[in-house]
């Protein structure tokens, strides 16, 4: 077998023109991806973008339609999951219920006919600190620890890939935000390559060095988190990552630093360093934490785009921040995050607001502006409310 | 380290909470009234018969309750093949059973989840046996396997058979009537095991390096052990104490008997109800103590 030694440290990961059909949909359009060794990669996405396929077909579990599968260089495309360098740590962490938690550890020590399992898994538990409990059946612990044997099941194989689908879904915030710090250290003390699957950006963008983000069987954008979150590519990366305030205008002058863009009679100045297209209809957008909120028109200021008068329809406490939701006519609803320096709201509702921000801060986008408005973000309260309610929805059915 | 602010968190096994209650007694008292007077009663009575001593003056069948233990060290002396043959043709007939009903189990309880329909047509076909009595079902498989038979002239005229031999009548025929009329019971509870099986631990192990036979071995077969038991205990029990397939009128012959046979005899035929009792006395005390090795064996309490 090829698998008998471990694996001296992580190793490459290469999908070459993978796509995957199954009947009546196709869960991968066309992937091509590259993981270099001993970093950490995070696949995010909404549920149903192909990511868990995508981590399927690296585990051997699913079979492309076609495409390659690389592993430190070699084709490994036809091989069964059991041929395969990778382990996965799974969402329901699959954990032998019929197995105590050593025995669970050492399965696959044991399958590999590798020296002396029971003390090695030993080790392994020891790493997440649950070798006291290694004679205890799953069922009889927490799902914290039954999530840390998951996790020492699959790395003390040394695997040159380890595999994470969702596996901090079902935790706490708190236990979430520790197996989070411990994963990090068991990345640098292993030097194991990790594939992380998950719908969560803020853990994607915690955890990860290089993010890619996936929509509709496809990555829309991939880099690292900073990277992807100053300058989103498309609108559906600006959204999902993060919340952002979007407006499509023409292009009215150009320089050789900046671009200007109409949008509702006002010019608007991007960074052409931070714009992705510099002719025609284009689609800039602003985060909003980048926006500063006036009480009365603020004073012209060239190294500032200002919006407005707008009026607030909606002011929500958050305790570090508070979140305005601002229509300014003609160019719609904007949200501002504005840290709370002081007691109380800033603005009140139905006031009438200015909010400018600099213009190093914008971003302009790659997307065809005809295709901006299907992701175009819907802030009134009640729709975040019920995009919140389902996106928790999703979250418990797929736990 | 960050672990060991939780290390101690420990889950314990759930309390259940107890609650005594006139109104649960009053439910069970049918259930135990009904144990007494059909199941104690009648064994109670098994018991006093097996120890009963032939009347002095009385005729052939008349005894008189006694204490006379030389029943048990008789029948044993006398029926002891008998004894043996029926467990050892049950043991034979549970494990064909298992053998034949795994493959089918699975594949209607894992194999054929993805369209419900079949899988509720394929049941039914399997409880289909049901719905036709079981000796005349026994009754036909003795024609269908008799000399003349079609089955039988062809192995012979393939020289498969030597031509003075029989089928009807052997141990083998025995078993294989007992294989025959049991393999539903094992079938449903593997089943509804099997049935239940989460392929996702499946895919754990071949992650985790097991090829197909050792993700079967290692996992399939101890995650359907509740079904296994369940199925070889549905099987061997009725089997050891089967006295139709056996029986001279169907599949049995002279050297085929079991001891369901030899129990009905006495009591039937020879009038000799101690012997028969304490036949089966011995017969009922083995399989207790055989089923509750093989359950503890088994060690599926955590799965059942």
């Amino acid at each position: 077998m090829t698998t008998s030694a471990f694996a001296a440290q992580g190793a490459d990961l290469e999908l070459v023109g993978i796509q995957k059909r199954f009947p009546g949909f196709t869960a991968i359009e066309h992937l091509d991806l590259k993981i270099p060794a001993g970093s950490f990669f995070a696949l995010l996405g909404p549920s149903g973008c192909g990511k868990t396929t995508t981590l399927r077909l690296v585990a051997g579990l699913e079979e492309p339609t076609a495409g390659r599968i690389l592993i430190g260089g070699k084709d490994i495309t036809g091989q069964k999951p059991y041929q395969r360098p990778v382990n996965t740590v799974f969402q329901s962490y699959a954990l032998f219920p019929h197995m105590t938690v050593l025995e669970n550890v050492a399965f696959g020590l044991r399958r590999r006919r590798i020296d002396d399992p029971v003390a090695k898994a030993h080790e392994a538990l020891r790493l997440v600190e649950l070798d006291h409990l290694a004679a205890r059946k799953p069922q009889q612990l927490s799902g914290g620890q039954q999530q840390r044997v998951a996790l020492a099941r699959a790395i003390v194989n040394r695997p040159a890939l380890l595999l994470l689908d969702e596996p901090l879904g079902a935790l706490d915030l708190k236990l979430r935000r520790q197996m989070q710090l411990e994963l990090k250290t068991i990345q640098e003390e292993v030097g194991l390559t990790f594939l992380h699957v998950t719908h969560d950006q803020e853990e994607a963008m915690t955890m990860a060095d290089t993010v890619a983000v996936m929509n509709k069987g496809r990555i829309e954008q991939m880099g690292a988190p900073e990277e992807l979150y100053e300058l989103p590519k498309t609108a559906f990366v600006a959204n999902f990552l993060g919340q952002s305030n979007l407006f499509t205008g023409p292009v009215v002058g150009i320089t050789s630093d900046a671009i200007a863009v109409a949008i509702a009679g006002q010019k608007i100045v991007v960074p052409a360093a931070r714009a992705h297209r510099h002719t025609g209809e284009v689609t800039i957008g602003i985060r909003p934490e980048k926006l500063s909120l006036h009480l009365s028109a603020p004073a012209d200021d060239h190294a500032r785009n200002t919006m407005g008068p707008g009026r607030v329809i909606d002011v929500s406490f958050s305790g570090v921040s508070t979140q305005y939701l601002i229509t300014v006519p003609h160019v719609g609803t904007l949200i501002v995050f504005a840290q709370n320096m002081a007691f109380g709201p800033v603005a009140e509702e139905g006031g009438e607001v200015w909010v400018s921000w600099d213009i190093k801060h914008g971003f302009g986008l790659e997307d065809e502006p005809a295709d901006t408005p299907r992701f175009e973000a819907d802030t009134t309260t009640r729709s975040i409310a019920a995009q919140r309610r389902a996106s928790l929805i999703t979250e418990l059915e797929e736990v | 380290m960050a672990f060991a602010a939780f290390a101690t968190t420990t889950s314990e096994a759930e309390q259940v909470p107890r609650r005594k209650s006139p109104v649960a007694l009053l439910l069970l008292l049918p259930g135990i009234l009904y144990l007494v007077l059909f199941f104690l009663t009648p064994l109670v009575s098994l018991l006093l018969t097996s120890f009963q001593a032939p009347s002095e003056f009385g005729d052939i069948g008349q005894y008189t309750y006694a204490f006379r233990w030389e029943n048990y060290v008789q029948v044993v002396t006398d029926y002891l093949p008998h004894i043996l043959r029926s467990f050892g043709f049950a043991l034979i007939a549970t494990v064909l059973a298992l053998v034949f009903s795994y493959p089918l189990a699975y594949f209607i309880g894992v194999t054929a989840r993805r369209w419900p329909l079949a899988q509720s047509l394929m049941l039914v076909l399997v409880i289909a046996p049901f719905f036709i009595s079981f000796l005349l079902r026994t009754l036909a498989w003795k024609q269908i396997l008799s000399d003349e038979s079609f089955i039988i002239t062809s192995l012979k005229a393939v020289a498969l058979m030597a031509p003075d031999a029989h089928f009807t009548g052997t141990p083998a025929a025995v078993i294989f009537g007992l294989t025959y009329n049991f393999i539903p019971f094992m079938t449903l509870p593997l089943y509804t095991t099997l049935e239940r099986l989460d392929l996702r631990y499946l895919e754990a192990a071949s992650d985790l390096y097991a090829h197909p036979v050792e993700v079967f071995r290692k996992v399939t077969i101890p995650l359907s052990m509740p079904g296994i038991v369940a199925g070889t205990l549905l099987t061997f029990i009725p089997a050891a104490g089967d006295y139709v397939n056996a029986s001279r009128d169907f599949l049995g012959g002279p050297d085929s008997q079991m001891i369901g046979n030899v129990i009905e005899a006495n009591f039937l035929v020879l009038q000799n109800y101690p012997a028969a009792a304490a036949l089966s006395i011995i017969l009922m005390s083995v399989i207790l103590i055989i089923v509750s090795i093989y359950v503890k064996r088994a060690g599926t309490e955590e799965l059942l």
